[in-house]
Formats: C-alpha cells, structure tokens, sequence
C-alpha cells in the first residue's frame, strides 16, 4: 500500500499519457506543420521554403471569397433546416416514444450507418432529372419543364441537411428527454396554453440541445465537399472543394493550408458570434 | 332513396372529419411519420438499386430485379481488396483507440489532477476540427517528414480521430459507475491489479464494446481523412469515390446494405436486451 499512497498523485498521468501523446504527435503537431506550411513559398517542382509568406493568406481570401462565403451560406441554411426539422421529431420521441424511445432513436440513427459517400449517392438517385422529385416538381410548376434538381444550391444544401441530421437531433433529443415533464404540467395548471408553455418552459429548457446541435452540425457542414461534388454543379463548390483541390491535385501546399486556416478562423468567428447572440438571449430571456 | 344518400353522404363527411379530428390531434405523430419515411428514403433506393439491372453503366434508372449483384458481390475488379482494407483498419483502428480512451476516461472520472482542463480541451478540440483540416494537417506531417503513405498513414489518422469518441463513450458510462464493488474488493485483499481485472473490466465492459463499436463504424465510413492520407491504397469510402465518377456498379450498393444490415441488427439486438433488462428490473422492483 505504501507504493500506492507514493505514486497515487501519478496515476492519472500514466494514464492519461498514451492517449494524450498520440493526439499531440497526430493532431497538435500536424497542425503545427500545417501552420508552418501555410507561411511557405515556392511550387511542387522547385520546392517550398518558408519565408514568412503572409501573402497567402491575403491571397486565400481574395481569390476565394466567394467560395468561403458559400461554405458559411450552405452551412448555416444547412443547420437552420435540420434545426426546425428535427426539432419536432426529437420532441415526440422524448415525450411520446414511452418505451419505445431507443428503438425510435434507433431510426435517426441507422440510416447512417450506410456509407456516407452511398448516401449521398443515393440522393443523386432521388434527386436526378429523370427522378420522381423533378417530375412531380415539374409537373406542379415549381420547377420550369427543363429545370433541374441536380447541379443546383438546393441539391447541395439538401444533402448536407440530410447527412447531418443526426448530429442535430441527437443532442436535440437528449436534452429535451431530460426535460421534468411536472414542470410543463405545472405551468399549465397555472393556465398558460399548451403553446406558451412550450414557448416559455420547453424551448428554454431545450436551448443546451440546440447550442449542442447547431455547432456538431454547422462545423463538418463549412468544411464539407462531398455534397457540393456529387450533387453540385462547379458554380455550387465550398471551400473544402477547393483545399482538396489544391492539396490532392494541384500540389499547391501553401495556398491550401492557408485556406485550412482561413476555414477554421471563420468557423471561430462564426461560433463566436453563435456563442454570443445565444447567451445575450438566454440573460435577456 | 334520398335520405340514405343523405345519411351515406354524412356518414361520408363524418369519416372525413374524424380523419382530420384524427390527424389535428396526432399532427406531431403525423409529422413524426414524414420524418422517419424522409430518413429511411435513401436507404430504400440503396438497398433496392442494389438488386438493379442497370443497362449502361450508370445504376440510376431501375431497369429490372436481379440477383446476379448479390451473387457476385466481388466481381468489380478492386472491391474486394478494398473492403478487405477497409475492415483490417477498422478493426486495429478500433483496438487502439478504444485501449487509449479508456486510460484517459478512467483518469478523468477518477482523479483529481491539475491539467484537467486542458486534457479536456485536446479530446475536445479533434471533434470541432472540420474533417478536411485533420486530413490536411496530418498530411503536411507525412509529406514533410517524407513519410510513404499506403496502410500505416491510413491507421495512424483512423486512430486519431477515433480517440476522441472513445473517451466520450466510455466516460459517460464511467460516471454511473459504483465505486463501492472496488473498495469492498481491495478491503478483502485484492491488490490494485487484480481489483481492475476482476471488478473494474467486467463492469465497464458494455462501456468499452460500446466505444469499440462506434469507432469501427466511424472507421469504416470515413472518407475525407483517408483520401488525403491513403496514398496509393483503395478503402471501401474511396473505391466508391473513385466509382461514382464514372458510374458506381451495383455491388456497391450490396455492400452498402450488408454494412447497413450487420450495424441494424446489432443495434436492435441491443436495444431489445435493454428493454428485456428494464422490464425485469421493474417486475423485481
């Protein structure tokens, strides 16, 4: 017992020493290496050197607004859309699924586990344009009788919808099961309708699931390029269909990892200003 | 003649509007309904164009059952030899992963110790870094370090981004844990060792098969990552990548069911022992 009451203090960071050790050489490093090749110059033929080169980072900006723009845009209706869809679904699993409510669950879930890329393949099935959708779309008009689904922003938006939607209803569900159903009651023996109740007990309560939600759906949703590749035209690419560009096929190592950087400073900026507005809400609400 | 027509029409409206009584009461089940048939619907198209006739070499179009895909799951030159891949890095990947999380779950339920939060932050960070960033970064780490790519880089990213959930899996499981079976093992003389092998491991067990599943599943799906480090080899994500540009054969679509498929019945398998198990519990209480 002696060696144990000695060492007791070192345990936990033999433990913790591994797993910690991995992630620094294969995560925190690497995006050491990533930094450092951010601020190089130089092409794939004549070789990198670092210099400094602040300039890629301006040039990752200017010459790729646009599309750093669209990444933000997509996400963001991305994560609105799969926010007001399951929001409800998440709503009737938690408080009417009873005993079933795993099982149900089950049902958000499986639909994930056949491979993403299959996935997304199968709604180029849906959406093409000899497809159920774009006939019944035409058909009523809502589409022109040569207008397509595929190729277009919508196709894209609604394929990162779908393949993050577990990551929203997921925390959605948990914190709406944690919810004490006596305090809804009580409210509305205190004669508040079934709607301000929601509005003022269930919605607050909620808000941890929907912060949760929105930040697991909006940040793989901005660096996403799977959609906008399968689904969409060249006029519809992200970001991350550039940075996969540059990086895989036209070695062009700077530029790409300065526009990593850029992705991921917008991502903050973006998070932040999420951060901000939901806690100015939750002190005024 | 006239009043059973009328009394035939009433009844008529009274079906309608019971209907619609029906649906205004159930509009959450209702919608609950759309929801699960939007979730499943791609599933649908990949398990059925997965016994597709295609005529050319797209298998967008149904154009016939068959079984001839089933039969020759491995007759695209490339499939097997990726799914062979594709398993090996997940089930190592999964192994090592599961083995580092759950060191670092047990220290941070277990011990107080400074640098706590900044071990939370590291297991935190890798799950908020956009995919195409962790590729990019690991890849600038192999590239200058003039690293081959092919089996070794593809396990080295699987493991790292399968840590992270491995430490959340096992530590939500860890925190209902009951401490007293350990200190009534080592008060009968157990030592340290034997107290984890004998009432620790078979206690957390659930937990660990728990995190070794999700990481396997999260290993054999992932796509973005390995494209940026897979070098010359072909996982199952990649050849369907390499596929879809000129026409992914129907075997994919095998594949994509049977994965889907062996996940399904797991899952409900699990689902349906918890229910048993609650059921048992409640008849004892």
């Amino acid at each position: 017992m002696g060696f144990l009451h000695r060492h007791r203090n070192l345990t936990p960071y033999l433990l913790l020493g591994p797993g910690l050790l991995y992630l620094a050489l294969f995560f925190v490093v690497p995006l050491g290496f990533l930094a450092y090749q951010s601020l190089e110059s130089g092409n794939f033929d004549v070789g990198y050197s670092f210099t400094w080169a602040w300039g890629n980072y301006w040039d990752a900006i200017k010459n790729y607004r646009g599309h750093f723009i669209r990444s933000l845009e997509y996400a963001g209706i991305a994560t609105i859309l799969a926010l007001v869809f399951s929001y409800p679904l998440a709503y009737w699993i938690a408080f009417r699924g009873g005993r079933w409510k795993n099982l149900l669950l089950l049902f958000i879930v499986a639909p994930f586990f056949v491979t993403y890329l299959i996935r997304t393949l199968a709604w180029e099935t849906i959406l093409a344009d000899q497809g159920p959708v774009v006939s019944v779309l035409r058909d009523v008009g809502i589409l022109g009788h040569d207008g397509r689904l595929l190729a277009t922003s919508t196709a894209v938006v609604a394929g990162i919808t779908y393949n993050f939607f577990p990551f929203m209803a997921l925390p959605l569900y948990v914190s709406l099961e944690q919810i004490d159903g006596r305090l809804i009651e009580a409210a509305q023996d205190l004669y508040a309708s079934k709607w301000k109740a929601f509005l003022r007990i269930t919605l607050p309560l909620s808000l941890p699931g929907v912060v949760a939600g929105t930040l697991l759906t909006f940040i793989p949703a901005a660096g996403d390029f799977i959609n906008a590749q399968l689904l969409g035209a060249p006029k519809n690419h992200m970001i991350g269909n550039v940075i996969q560009s540059k990086f895989l096929e036209l070695t062009d190592y700077p530029a790409a990892a300065s526009m990593s950087f850029v992705l991921m400073a917008a991502i903050l900026i973006m998070v932040a200003l999420y951060a901000r507005a939901v806690g100015t809400e939750k002190l005024t609400g | 003649m006239s009043t059973a027509a009328a009394a035939e029409q009433r009844l008529h409206s009274n079906a309608l509007s019971s209907a619609w009584e029906f649906v205004k009461h159930h509009v959450l089940t209702v919608y609950a309904l759309l929801a699960f048939i939007y979730l499943m619907l791609p599933i649908g198209i990949v398990i059925a164009f997965s016994f597709n006739d295609p005529k050319g070499r797209f298998n967008y179009v149904w154009s016939g059952f068959t079984l001839d895909n089933w039969k020759n799951w491995d007759g695209v030159p490339g499939l097997r030899s990726a799914m062979v891949l594709s398993l090996e890095i997940a089930l190592i990947a999964s192994l090592i992963a599961t083995a580092l999380g759950t060191l670092i779950a047990l220290a941070l339920v277990r011990y107080g110790f400074r640098g706590r939060g900044v071990t939370n932050f590291l297991i935190f960070l890798p799950l908020s870094t956009p995919e195409i960033v962790l590729g990019a970064s690991l890849l600038t780490l192999f590239l200058n370090l003039t690293i081959v790519f092919g089996f070794w880089t593809i396990l080295i990213a699987h493991v790292m981004f399968c840590i992270s959930f491995a430490v959340v899996t096992v530590k939500a499981r860890l925190i209902g844990f009951d401490r007293h079976l350990e200190e009534a093992a080592m008060d009968l003389g157990a030592n340290e060792w034997a107290t984890f092998r004998r009432v620790t491991l078979p206690l957390i067990a659930p937990a660990l098969l728990a995190a070794l599943l999700l990481c396997f599943a999260i290993s054999i799906d992932d796509f973005v990552v390995t494209y940026f480090n897979a070098g010359p080899r072909t996982t199952f994500p990649l050849f369907v990548w390499g596929a879809a540009r000129v026409g992914a054969p129907p075997q994919v679509n095998v594949i994509g069911t049977v994965i889907f498929s062996v996940a399904v019945i797991g899952m409900v398998a699990n689902v349906l022992v918890q229910m048993r198990r609650e059921r048992f519990a409640a008849a004892a209480d």
